[in-house]
């Protein structure tokens, strides 16, 4: 286990009801966990809680907790606690994060995965290029972009654009990628590729996903959690979700009749 | 029934179109006629005592610049104010109603104001005063610009920032302000095309002079003021050279214009 979470309830500034009810799930390490669910369940909100994204915004409450294992001590340390700057840096560097929409910032192929390498304070050359060139490699673009790493990011195809914020965020050795219905926006031919390199990432971090698309869900995830208006309803291993539930607004929702 | 008011609507917008070019060209013709013949070398090399606008052209100029390096920042750092850090602050939207009605305040009350914080205390016309009047004429303009080309970026690439690690202001100052580079500089063009041309703010700020002088304490000469005294000189010679000072002017800020708009153009590309 790298993330833990408990009696966690999460209320978005200035609504009366709390938008996520009591969660307990934990997220396992080296695995896929799925977070499915209709529109407005509550999965985003859940996840955009577990690097603590929603800071940007004040005046929302959090309740319970979010642990995260410090592979260092490996103790728990709970992430709702943060408060310090420096520490919402870190955090946000070890819970990477990747958008619906691809959001290369605006600068070359090369800064775009530099620009988080040199916010961690390294500043060598060749260890920022190598480290680069092995971020690029780890999500299949190098070959693509390797004679142009110069040029501004946002001249690539969204599903280029998309495997550089892939880049982007592994390469500072996160220990969770959160990923945020990665491909909806994206054709079937590159949302083959951003599925199979989330696979190949499982080895080196652990993955929660959002998605709509529950064959995607069931390609990609070992772990599955159903949520629907705000509760956990279920969370199993994923063929044990699509297979046998145990809930029967689970089947009802994975048989397609609702949602 | 219908199709007669249609062609009436049609026939009545079509006439008021052409009345308007019409103006249009009337006003650019007389302009590019009247100034060109008065145009020659000697007004580019001369200052306004010796009948030339050499003195001119360079103390708008550096009336404006001196407003770009003082509006600018100033502007622009309220712009990010508005749209990056005043989320959930009710006097932000106070602030930027209040920018936008300062955007049409007449220009001749800026001037009077500049006239009653400055120039009066100091004693006497100065470039200074004139700058700073048009500094302030130029600050609502690059406060909405920056506002809204920053409200342009889309909030995820914000995210995006503040998900790789980078605390808020390396987000705005590297990312965001970058992604709305084009829009806000074409802005500040703008702005800059729109204060260049101005008479009232300098008229009783900066005032005039006939010499060649950079020394912004003294009265500073602009072209504009120039055209307006000269244009109502009985001297007919002085008269054609507010022709040819209105012809450059007007030269000036069509191509600034064109500039901003041809930036905006490569961008949309």
């Amino acid at each position: 286990m790298i993330m833990d979470i408990k009696n966690f309830s999460f209320t978005y500034r200035g609504a009366e009801k709390p938008s996520l009810k009591n969660i307990n799930l934990p997220i396992l390490e080296n695995k896929v966990t799925a977070l499915i669910g209709p529109s407005g369940c509550g999965k985003s909100t859940l996840l955009r809680s577990m690097n603590r994204i929603h800071d940007l915004y004040p005046g929302n409450k959090y309740e319970g907790e979010i642990l995260l294992k410090n592979l260092e001590t490996g103790k728990f340390e709970n992430i709702l606690e943060i408060k310090k700057e420096n520490d919402f840096i870190k955090l946000r560097q070890t819970v990477g994060m990747i958008f619906q929409k691809p959001t290369p910032f605006p600068m070359s192929i090369y800064d775009n995965i530099a620009y988080g390498l040199r916010l961690q304070g390294n500043k060598n050359k060749a260890d920022l290029d190598e480290r680069v060139e092995t971020a690029l490699k780890g999500s299949a673009l190098w070959n693509e972009v390797k004679d142009r790493l110069n040029d501004d990011a946002r001249g690539l195809s969204g599903g280029q654009q998309q495997r550089l914020c892939i880049a982007r965020a592994v390469a500072l050795k996160p220990e969770v990628l959160l990923f945020d219905e990665p491909t909806s926006a994206l054709d079937p031919i590159s949302t083959g590729a951003i599925e199979e390199l989330i696979v190949e990432l499982k080895k080196d971090v652990s993955i929660a996903i959002v998605t709509h698309n529950m064959q995607q869900a069931s390609r990609i995830s070992d772990y599955t959690a159903f949520m629907y208006l705000g509760d956990l309803i279920e969370y199993d291993k994923t063929e044990n979700i699509f297979l046998n539930p145990k809930e029967k607004r689970t089947e009802d929702y994975i048989t397609g009749k609702f949602g | 029934m219908r199709l007669i008011i249609n062609k009436t609507v049609l026939i009545l917008s079509t006439l008021a179109a052409v009345l308007g070019i019409v103006f249009l060209f009337w006003i650019l013709l007389t302009l590019t006629i009247k100034g060109i013949s008065a145009i020659n070398l000697h007004i580019f090399t001369a200052d306004l005592v010796d009948n030339g606008l050499r003195n001119l052209i360079v103390g708008q100029f550096t009336l404006a610049l001196i407003a770009v390096v003082i509006g600018v920042p100033i502007g622009m750092v309220a712009g990010i104010y508005l749209q990056e850090y005043s989320f959930g602050n009710k006097y932000a939207e106070f602030i930027r109603n209040l920018s936008d009605v300062m955007m049409s305040a007449p220009s001749i009350v800026i001037g009077t104001f500049v006239y009653a914080i400055i120039v009066n205390p100091v004693g006497h016309v100065n470039g200074w005063a004139g700058a700073i009047a048009l500094a302030i004429m130029m600050i609502p303009i690059v406060v909405r610009t920056t506002d809204d080309m920053l409200g342009l970026v889309p909030t995820e690439l914000r995210e995006a920032g503040v998900a790789i690690g980078a605390p808020k202001y390396k987000v705005i100052f590297n990312i965001i302000i970058k992604a709305a580079k084009v829009g806000i500089m074409t802005g500040i063009l703008l702005a800059f095309a729109r204060i260049v041309g101005e008479t009232a703010p300098l008229l009783f700020t900066s005032g005039n002079s006939e010499y060649f002088t950079m020394d912004l304490n003294s009265e500073f000469p602009s072209l504009t003021v120039a055209i307006y005294n000269l244009a109502t000189m009985p001297d007919e010679k002085l008269v054609n050279l507010a022709w040819a000072g209105a012809f450059l002017l007007t030269l000036f800020v069509l191509i600034i214009n064109l500039i901003g708009r041809f930036v905006t153009k490569e961008k949309k590309r």
